[in-house]
């Protein structure tokens, strides 16, 4: 049988690694990228015609929800794929919150059997508490064997300090990291979106910024007091952004994501109480907004994550404090990134890629982020300069809630490659 | 009576009305009023249309007040109550309203305790929604009865000074009286312990006071909200005897206010908590805001079954 071979041509590929950022061709043989050269005259292999694309790594989603199990009536791992597949991503690592949650080998073997199904690299994540409790370490052995490549109870905050300090202890026997979702629930409880202002006219329960920085504030301290690393989950307010600053600072050896959301959606968007735009942590004012581009610009927040998650229509067509909290993003993150982060130059091109590839594989250590000769042919070809609008008939995943419905965005990914497979390629009548 | 320039298929709250509508509202009012007050006090306007009551939270006198209101104008009503838990009573909201609208209802009555579910309902449907209080968020017809009450009693609001004192944090008679009295130019002072003023409210326009008789002095009218008792505390108060020292409305109290001061409250009212018996039997103009709430639920009624 003759070997599956690709030839991307003459796209604009971008590869934060290694600083490259040059027309070029790559040829891919198999699973791996075989040649990066100027030019490359093959015959028999399958061409892309990349000009006036840019070319960049497959982007790596460090937290997603793929509900799957428990509640694949709102997303499967496959659609979920399917959705990270259009977006741009050829791994993602699913949070641990499913039902039953992901705190056993059992778990973590379904759902590496489910992602057989789906055509790019899927990773759980493990819980840190047994069913998420937040009372007793769940065996991080058995998940580690079972291919867990890090440790969240995601969804919820770990509120006892000392549970997450014995597991950060504990983690590091596995060279396990550890996902932090910091938030003072006595602090958020009954609330519904940022408190300020717009929580008050619309008569909403609050929660305040405080929630989140107070508990990160607790979150650095133990990381610091231990020397271990720590990474958090969807940054959202100015406060946290400058407590991790001054931290990193200190040499604490930490690490933190933000969603697209965050850097481009603000609370007073909420007025109109739509449900698509409650989310946990809330969207924050004009001022977080702004010290979170500002994160993202100086090196302290190191990466973009989707926060991906899929609600039933049933669950979010309900009064707003009735309605679930999380948005769907894994088909929109990439293209956020353009249109609020590139084009108003908060960050360059490469370093949006940066953040949403090489930098969250990193974190993880996973064999993800690169696009180079050897390396695993995940890669994807996207056209900068299509304007495209957010339809609800338009998205994969099995949910539609997302917080970007009806927003006009920047850059459309025209193929995905992963493990050396067209996975997705844009046809015009998807849009 | 007269329509002449409302335009709106709902009545969603006052935030979004001009100081014109209010007004247009307020004058089909004293029309209304005066029909109330004769021998028969019910008008064929509305003959043939039907308004369906829809209370997915507990009321008395507002529900009373609609049905009633759409009764003397010869409307036929229906209604519809209930208990259920909350996320059941979610679900069956938007339901119940799409199978009532099926029907061919004219105008539905929404109550809710979620703040925003009528807004969300009326985008929804094409009949018309009044809302009838929704969460934390408006409570619109109580908002105009209080500024009917106003007017009636004092002749104008321009100027005036109003005192508002309670829980102002979870009170949409509060949101929908801010808003009312600062389109029509009077002063507003909110007034409550300081756990229970929500943040930035001054961005309404109101002064924020923790002192009742500071607040109290020179007020020519005084709106006193009912305390949730059913809410509990939750670190909010030390206890309903301490509110009562610091911000119940005693006789002692009103020795200090203007003789001629309004004393209103959108009731229930939780006798010697919030306001002492005496004051709300002899003082007040409490049971005049229940007979302005008909003449003020009729002319909304009227307005957006006649747009």
């Amino acid at each position: 049988m003759r070997k599956r071979r690709i030839l991307v041509k003459q796209g604009r590929v971008i590869d934060p690694n290694s600083r490259r950022d040059e027309i070029t061709d790559i040829l891919i043989c198999e699973e791996r990228i075989c040649k990066i050269e100027k030019e490359i005259k093959e015959k028999e292999v399958e061409v892309i015609d990349a000009r006036g694309k840019i070319v960049i790594p497959g982007l790596v989603d460090i937290h997603t929800h793929l509900r799957e199990p428990g509640r694949e009536d709102e997303e499967s791992i496959k659609s979920g794929a399917e959705a990270g597949a259009k977006g741009g991503f050829t791994t993602l690592c699913c949070m641990a919150n499913t039902q039953p949650v992901v705190d056993n080998q059992e778990v973590v073997r379904f759902i590496y059997e489910k992602a057989k199904e789906a055509r790019i690299n899927i990773y759980p994540f493990g819980a840190v508490s047994k069913g998420l409790k937040g009372e007793e370490l769940a065996e991080f052995g058995e998940l580690k064997e079972a291919g867990v490549i890090g440790l969240s109870d995601d969804g919820r905050p770990i509120s006892d300090a000392k549970l997450l300090r014995r597991a950060l202890e504990y983690a590091q026997m596995f060279s396990l990291i550890i996902s932090v979702h910091s938030e003072e629930e006595r602090l958020s409880e009954r609330g519904q979106m940022n408190e300020g202002f717009f929580s008050t006219k619309l008569g909403l329960e609050g929660i305040p910024d405080i929630a989140e920085s107070i508990a990160v504030a607790r979150d650095i301290q133990i990381a610091e007091f231990l020397h271990l690393p720590l990474h958090f989950a969807h940054i959202s307010t100015r406060k946290s952004v400058d407590l991790i600053r001054e931290a990193k600072k200190r040499g604490v050896r930490i690490t933190c994501e933000t969603a697209p959301q965050y850097f481009s959606l603000e609370e007073s968007l909420l007025c109109g109480f739509d449900t698509n735009l409650k989310v946990n942590p809330p969207l924050r004012s004009k001022e977080d907004v702004e010290a979170i581009k500002e994160g993202l610009s100086d090196g302290t927040i190191d990466a973009i994550a989707s926060d991906h998650a899929p609600h039933s229509e049933e669950e979010k067509n309900l009064p707003f404090d009735k309605a679930p909290f999380g948005s769907i993003g894994l088909e929109t993150a990439l293209a956020v990134g353009i249109t609020e982060l590139v084009e108003k130059k908060v960050l360059t091109l490469s370093g949006l890629i940066e953040k949403m590839s090489l930098n969250p594989a990193r974190i993880f250590n996973l064999p993800a982020g690169e696009l180079d000769v050897g390396k695993q042919a995940d890669l994807v070809v996207v056209d900068m300069d299509r304007r495209w609008k957010v339809k609800k008939e338009d998205i994969l995943s099995r949910s539609k809630n997302s917080a970007f419905l009806g927003r006009e965005l920047k850059g459309l990914v025209m193929t995905t490659i992963c493990k050396g497979e067209v996975v997705y390629t844009f046809n015009g009548d998807n849009l | 009576m007269e329509s002449r320039g409302w335009q709106r298929k709902d009545l969603l709250g006052l935030e979004e009305l001009s100081k014109k509508e209010i007004e247009i509202i307020l004058e089909n009012a004293r029309s209304f009023k005066e029909i109330s007050e004769r021998e028969i006090k019910k008008v064929p306007t509305l003959r043939g249309k039907t308004v369906g009551l829809l209370f997915f939270e507990p009321s008395t006198r507002t529900k009373l007040s609609f049905e009633l209101s759409a009764k003397r104008l010869s409307a036929d009503t229906l209604s519809f109550s209930s208990a259920s838990s909350s996320i059941v009573k979610g679900e069956s909201l938007l339901d119940t309203i799409k199978n009532i609208e099926a029907m061919r209802v004219d105008l539905v009555v929404i109550r809710s305790s979620s703040s925003g579910a009528v807004f969300q309902i009326a985008q929804q449907v094409s009949m018309g929604v009044i809302n009838a209080g929704d969460g934390c968020h408006e409570h619109p017809t109580q908002g105009l009865l209080d500024l009917f009450t106003i007017y009636q009693k004092k002749g104008r609001i321009e100027g005036l000074k109003v005192c508002i004192v309670g829980d102002i944090a979870h009170s949409r008679v509060a949101r929908s009286d801010i808003y009312g009295l600062k389109k029509l130019n009077a002063e507003v002072v909110v007034c409550g312990p300081a756990t229970l003023i929500p943040s930035q409210i001054e961005k309404l326009g109101v002064r924020v006071s923790y002192s009742l008789e500071e607040a109290l002095k020179d007020a020519d009218v005084l709106n006193i909200l009912r305390i949730q008792k059913e809410r509990g505390v939750d670190c909010q108060i030390p206890s309903w005897r301490e509110y009562r020292q610091q911000f119940g409305i005693t006789r002692e109290r009103l020795k200090r206010a203007r003789k001629d001061i309004l004393i209103m409250h959108p009731g229930p009212i939780n006798r010697g908590v919030e306001i002492d018996s005496e004051i709300a039997d002899l003082s007040s103009s409490i049971l005049e805001q229940v007979n302005n709430g008909l003449a003020v639920r009729m002319a909304i009624i009227y307005l957006l079954a006649n747009r």
